[in-house]
């Protein structure tokens, strides 16, 4: 859930995650600085080409070449540039940078990995199925935390949102097995991915009565799982959780717009008005 | 009735509250009492950082209505926009025109997108019969000025509030006056078609028919 986090940072009026300076590099700089010997201009060269750079084949060329990159290593072993020319290729949308992210699920780095998978959903190719569901293969059992870090042995909420995005229905059995993760965490993108590939309410439902129960941080992200959902019954909830306004209104917004993209007749129905009626009551 | 001895005593429980839920609680049973005397109290909590409380001094606040809008508007805190949010909300839902000039300097120039939705909804909501007819127009056109450059913001939330704000005065039942009516219409249509974001342009779709239905 990348993108929604940073579009809160906005609603609050922070800076953000964006490093300053943005506005200083020029493309051409930031190309000469993804093989610079200063390896922290690497990392914000492919960053800075994720958010600002244009789909040309050098910027696209150039950031797939840097998923190979060698030099750039943490103490674990993992591999930051690697992982942010992931994340700006999925932003990209070249379809063109597709064989070099599957090649990137078999990374030794999870975050890697996890970036990839992510950029894949993004990019919006069904080609991308089969290796997305192999991420999820092992089941639950496969799909523990690891002993001393913070993330499971694969990303697996990462593949299901990703299935989710490709609306890929042959996964369904895949992902059913994750309702039951001990994370609770990968249950709700269990489920949210469910409910989006059967439109099956109890799924929508599950999600609703976790809003109740939950921590507050885990609330807000319940309340943007819910909002990409599209389940619409679920904006009473919304706008009733125990949740800061800017969030509620975030998330109402994303339902609305996944209800009217799919119902595209251009005239309202009164679901959509009560929507907006609710998102009225929160400015 | 509550007497005066009660009246203190609903007060300090607010101020000496020593657990968030205490803290609700107490201001539950003081803002259900709607005391003036428990006015300040009630702005106080806006500024502790906890929803739970902001929301229900908020509802006190409103409850009690145009008699806490001096102090709402003499309290505003500049160092604190999740306070000031909820001073706004409270200020546009008690909807006393002398709140005019606070709403119109923070829909434009506030930092923050949250009291700047607040004031943009509050702005198009006031009751403009309590102004002296001389005043009422010019007051009118000030809130549709500033409407209508909040409903070229770069963030939707802003556009969308502006929305809200320019149905509300149109739909005013002291707007009897074409001139304010058919450039707020005017917006909308333009709106409707320009719009970058589907769910500002959808709330327009909403505001047109709402205002059609009415106009019967």
């Amino acid at each position: 859930m990348l993108e929604p986090s940073t579009k809160q940072d906005s609603e609050f009026g922070s800076p953000g995650s964006e490093p300053s300076g943005a506005e200083a590099l020029t493309q051409e700089q930031a190309l000469a600085n993804l093989t610079h010997p200063d390896l922290s201009l690497r990392y914000y060269a492919a960053w800075w080409l994720g958010k600002f750079g244009t789909t040309e084949p050098q910027v696209v060329n150039a950031l797939i070449a840097a998923l190979d990159d060698e030099a750039d290593r943490t103490e674990l072993g993992g591999y930051p540039l690697r992982r942010n020319a992931a994340r700006a290729l999925g932003k990209l949308a070249d379809a063109g940078a597709i064989p070099a992210l599957i090649r990137c699920l078999d990374c030794s780095d999870f975050y890697v990995r996890k970036a990839a998978a992510q950029s894949l959903g993004m990019l919006g190719d069904p080609v991308c199925i089969p290796v997305l569901m192999k991420l999820l293969e092992g089941g639950v059992a496969g799909s523990q935390l690891v002993p001393g870090r913070p993330h499971l042995a694969q990303p697996s909420e990462a593949a299901m949102e990703a299935l989710e995005a490709l609306r890929a229905k042959e996964a369904i059995p895949l992902i059913q097995p994750f309702l039951e993760h001990p994370v609770e965490r990968v249950q709700y993108a269990a489920a949210r991915a469910m409910y989006v590939l059967t439109q099956d309410a109890v799924y929508g439902e599950r999600l609703v009565q976790a809003l109740a129960a939950s921590d507050l941080k885990m609330r807000r992200t319940l309340l943007l799982d819910l909002g990409a959902s599209g389940y619409l019954p679920a904006s009473e909830a919304i706008a009733h959780a125990a949740v800061e306004n800017s969030f509620k209104i975030i998330a109402l917004k994303s339902l609305l717009e996944n209800h009217l993209k799919q119902h595209s007749s251009g005239c309202l129905s009164p679901e959509a008005q009560q929507v907006m009626t609710l998102m009225d009551t929160l400015l | 009735m509550t007497n005066s001895a009660g009246a203190l005593e609903l007060i300090q429980s607010v101020e000496q509250a020593d657990s968030p839920a205490r803290l609700v609680a107490a201001v539950r049973a003081l803002a259900e009492a709607r005391l003036e005397a428990g006015i300040p109290s009630l702005i106080a909590v806006l500024g502790y950082n906890n929803p739970e409380a902001a929301v229900a001094a908020v509802e006190g606040l409103v409850q009690l209505g145009e008699v806490a809008v001096p102090l709402l508007i003499e309290r505003l805190d500049d160092y604190n926009y999740g306070a000031r949010a909820y001073s706004f909300r409270a200020l546009a839902a008690i909807a006393d025109p002398r709140a005019l000039d606070v709403l119109l300097s923070a829909a434009e120039t506030d930092f923050a997108p949250s009291v700047r939705r607040a004031a943009a909804k509050g702005l198009g909501n006031l009751r403009w019969c309590q102004l002296a007819s001389q005043q009422r127009q010019p007051s009118q056109e000030r809130a549709l000025k500033t409407l209508q450059l909040l409903s070229h913001d770069p963030e939707w939330a802003i556009r969308y509030a502006a929305v809200v704000g320019l149905q509300a005065l149109a739909a005013s039942e002291s707007v009897t006056q074409t001139d304010l009516v058919s450039p707020i219409l005017a917006r909308f249509k333009q709106i409707a078609q320009t719009d970058a974001d589907l769910v500002v342009r959808a709330r327009v779709w909403m505001a047109q028919q709402q205002l059609k239905a009415s106009s019967y």
